[in-house]
C-alpha cells in the first residue's frame, strides 16, 4: 500500500478495494513498527480514524476529492486545533494550538486523513533535524545518517512509507534538502503562493510551505489543495491557480535549461556531479536545450541569508515570553527574570545563536552595516535570477554538495552546517519556486553507503505547474522516485 | 570582526534571552565566525541599490475597517501559563 501513488489509492478507495479506515490502520501500524526513525512528535490515532471514517462516508456519497481518505502528516510547525504543536521546541512542548493553519484547514476540507505531527529542527532552524528538542529523526536509507532539515520528519515519513505524503516548510532549503537526502520529491512554491497563516514564523519574508511526496504527480495533487489567496496572510498573493495535474503531461521539447557554472564548482561531491549530469542528459533526450549560464552573486546568498533570517527570527521569536502561551519558568523574581529564564529554558542552542545574531545585526550602530546591506545584496541576487530566467525557462543545480552526513558529524561547527545550504538558500531570497527530485543513489566515498541524490529545478515566479511538469516528465522515464530503502 | 564575551552578554540581555555562563565563550566564537562570513557582503558595491524587504515587492494590502473576528478570549487563555479574571498574570511590575 505504501508504495502506491495517490491516484492508485484514490482509485482503490472508490472501487471499494479497501476503505480509508483500513488504509489508516495500515499506516498507523507502520508508524509503530518504525518508531525508531523518530519521524513523528505526535501521532493522532483517534483523530485519524475519525477522519478516515468520515472520508469513507464522503466517498460512498460520491463527494470525494482526489485526496479524500489519503493518509498524510503535517510538519509540527503547522498549528492544528486541539493537537499539540511543538515546532520541535521545548518552548512549545505544552502548546495545544487553539486554531488551524490555513494549510491544515484546506487539506482537511479536501478530506485527507492526518496521521499526526512530524519531527523537525527547532523552529525550523537547522539542516539535519538534530536541533529538535525531541532528538533527530533518522534517515531510512541509513539509520546513522541525518534525514536533512528542517523538514526532516516530513521527508522520513514519506521515504519510509509511514505516510503517503506530507507537508513541509522551506526558509532556506528545508523542504528541498531533506527531500534530496531521503530520495523523495519536495516542492518549495513561490513566496506567497501557500498561506503562512498558522505556520509558526521563523523568517517571514522567506518562509513558504509546500508538499513533500513520492512523486511529482503526488506533489501536484497535494499542492492543488494547499494553494490559494488567504486574506489572513498579509503576504498571500491573489493569482490565478493553474490545474497542476493537467500540466504534468505537457511535452518538454524546446525547454531551455540553464546550468549555472557556480553550482558545479569545487566542493561538489563527484558522485552528485555525475548523477546530475546523467539527469541533464536525460532532459536533453526529452528535447531540452542545455545552456551554460553564470550567476556571480550566488556566493553572497549564505551571508545575506544569515543576516536577514536571523534578524527576522529575533523579531518573530520575541513573542515567546512566558506570558500568554508556551514555556514559563518557575517562580520568576520579576518581569525581566520571567522573560530571561522562560526564553533561556525554552530555546535550544541553535535558536539562541540565531536570536543573538539577529539581535546584533539589528542593534543600534549595526543596522545599516548588516541588515540594510544584506537587503541590498538580496536585491542583487534576485536581479541575477531575473536576468538568468529571461534567457532560460528553468535553472538546474544540485540540491546539496554532499550526501546525507552522519548524525553528529557537523553539530560541533555551526558554520559547516550553514554551508550545507549553498545551492538552496538563494531561491528563498529571490522568492522563486524550486523542486527537488531524486536522480540517483550513489556513495560519495569508497567505503560509504549509497544514498539518494537530488536535482534542483528552479523556475520563474508562479511557475509551479511548469516545475511539476518537468519533474514528472523525468519521472516517466526514470524510476529513482519509486525506490524504497531496504527493510521498508 | 570579533565579538567579545561581554558583547554576547549584552546582546543576550537586549533579547531578554538567558544563556548558560558556560556557553558564552562558544557563542562569541560562533558569532565571530558568522560575522567573518558576513564580511563578504561589505566587498559588494551596493550604492543606489534599493533594499529588498519582500520577494514580490508588494505593498501591504489594506482591508475594510470592519469587525471580522469574534471574541475568543477564554478559548485562547486555556493555554496561558497563568490567568485570573480574564487577565494574564505576570510578576508585580509596580512597587
Amino acid at each position: 500500500m505504501h508504495n502506491k501513488t495517490i491516484k492508485e489509492l484514490a482509485q482503490g478507495l472508490r472501487s471499494g478495494d479497501f476503505s480509508s479506515v483500513e488504509l489508516t490502520h495500515y499506516f498507523l501500524a507502520r508508524i509503530k513498527k518504525y518508531d525508531n526513525l523518530n519521524a513523528f512528535v505526535t501521532v493522532t490515532e483517534e483523530r485519524a480514524l475519525q477522519a478516515a471514517s468520515a472520508a469513507d462516508e464522503r466517498i460512498a456519497k460520491g463527494e470525494a476529492t482526489p485526496l479524500t481518505g489519503i493518509p498524510i502528516a503535517h510538519k509540527d510547525i503547522f498549528c492544528t486545533l486541539g493537537v499539540k504543536t511543538t515546532c520541535g521546541s521545548k518552548m512549545l512542548d505544552n502548546f495545544v494550538a487553539p486554531y488551524n493553519a490555513t494549510v491544515v484547514e484546506k487539506l482537511e476540507q479536501a478530506g485527507v486523513v492526518s496521521l499526526g505531527k512530524l519531527n523537525m529542527d527547532e523552529f525550523a532552524m537547522g539542516s539535519s533535524n538534530e536541533t529538535s528538542f525531541y532528538g533527530a529523526a533518522r534517515n531510512p536509507w541509513d539509520n546513522n545518517a541525518v534525514p536533512g532539515g528542517s523538514s526532516g520528519g516530513s521527508a522520513v515519513a514519506v521515504a519510509a512509507g509511514l505516510a503517503i505524503a506530507s507537508t513541509g516548510t522551506d526558509t532556506g532549503g528545508s523542504i528541498r534538502q531533506p527531500a534530496a537526502f531521503c530520495g523523495i520529491t519536495g516542492l518549495k512554491p513561490t513566496y506567497g503562493r501557500v498561506s503562512r497563516y498558522g505556520m509558526i514564523a521563523y523568517a517571514s519574508s522567506l518562509d513558504q510551505g509546500g508538499p513533500m511526496a513520492r512523486s511529482s504527480e503526488d506533489a501536484a495533487l497535494l499542492l492543488q489543495a494547499m494553494v490559494g489567496f488567504d486574506p489572513r496572510d498579509s503576504t498571500s498573493v491573489d493569482q490565478p491557480i493553474p490545474d497542476y495535474v493537467a500540466a504534468l503531461d505537457l511535452p518538454l521539447a524546446g525547454l531551455k535549461i540553464g546550468l549555472p557554472k557556480e553550482c558545479f564548482a569545487d566542493g561538489l561531491s563527484a558522485n552528485i556531479a555525475k548523477d546530475i549530469a546523467k539527469a541533464i542528459e536525460e532532459y536533453r533526450r526529452l528535447g531540452a536545450e542545455i545552456i551554460d549560464i553564470s550567476m556571480p552573486t550566488l556566493k553572497l546568498a549564505i551571508p545575506a541569508y544569515y543576516v536577514i533570517a536571523s534578524a527576522e527570527c529575533s523579531s518573530n521569536l520575541s513573542r515567546f515570553d512566558g506570558v500568554r502561551f508556551g514555556h514559563r519558568c518557575e517562580n520568576p523574581a520579576d518581569l525581566t527574570d520571567l522573560y530571561v529564564r522562560s526564553r533561556g529554558e525554552g530555546f535550544g542552542k541553535e535558536v539562541k545563536r540565531r536570536i543573538l545574531m539577529g539581535t546584533y545585526a539589528l542593534s543600534a550602530g549595526y543596522y545599516d552595516a548588516y541588515y540594510l546591506k544584506a537587503q541590498k545584496v538580496r536585491r542583487l541576487i534576485s536581479e541575477d535570477f531575473k536576468t538568468a530566467l529571461a534567457e532560460v525557462d528553468v535553472i538546474m543545480s544540485p540540491v546539496t554538495p554532499t550526501n546525507a552526513f552522519g548524525i553528529g558529524a557537523k553539530t560541533s561547527d555551526p558554520l559547516q552546517m550553514y554551508l550545507e545550504d549553498l545551492y538552496t538558500i538563494a531561491i528563498n531570497l529571490a522568492g522563486l519556486p524550486a523542486i527537488s527530485i531524486p536522480v540517483g543513489i550513489s556513495a560519495d566515498k569508497p567505503d560509504a553507503k549509497a544514498m539518494p541524490v537530488g536535482l534542483q529545478i528552479i523556475g520563474n515566479y508562479f511557475a509551479e505547474d511548469r516545475l511539476l511538469n518537468i519533474a514528472h516528465q523525468y519521472q516517466q522515464v526514470s524510476d529513482w522516485h519509486t525506490r524504497i530503502p531496504e527493510g521498508y | 570582526m570579533e565579538i567579545s564575551t561581554e558583547e554576547v552578554k549584552k546582546i543576550a540581555y537586549l533579547a531578554r534571552l538567558g544563556i548558560d555562563e558556560n556557553d558564552v565563550g562558544s557563542y562569541a566564537k560562533d558569532l565571530s565566525g558568522l560575522l567573518g562570513l558576513v564580511e563578504l557582503l561589505q566587498e559588494v558595491e551596493t550604492d543606489g541599490v534599493h533594499p529588498m524587504a519582500h520577494p514580490l515587492d508588494q505593498a501591504q494590502r489594506l482591508r475594510p475597517d470592519a469587525v471580522t473576528e469574534s471574541n475568543q478570549r477564554d478559548h485562547f487563555q486555556t493555554i496561558a501559563p497563568a490567568v485570573q479574571d480574564g487577565l494574564y498574570l505576570v510578576p508585580k511590575v509596580i512597587e
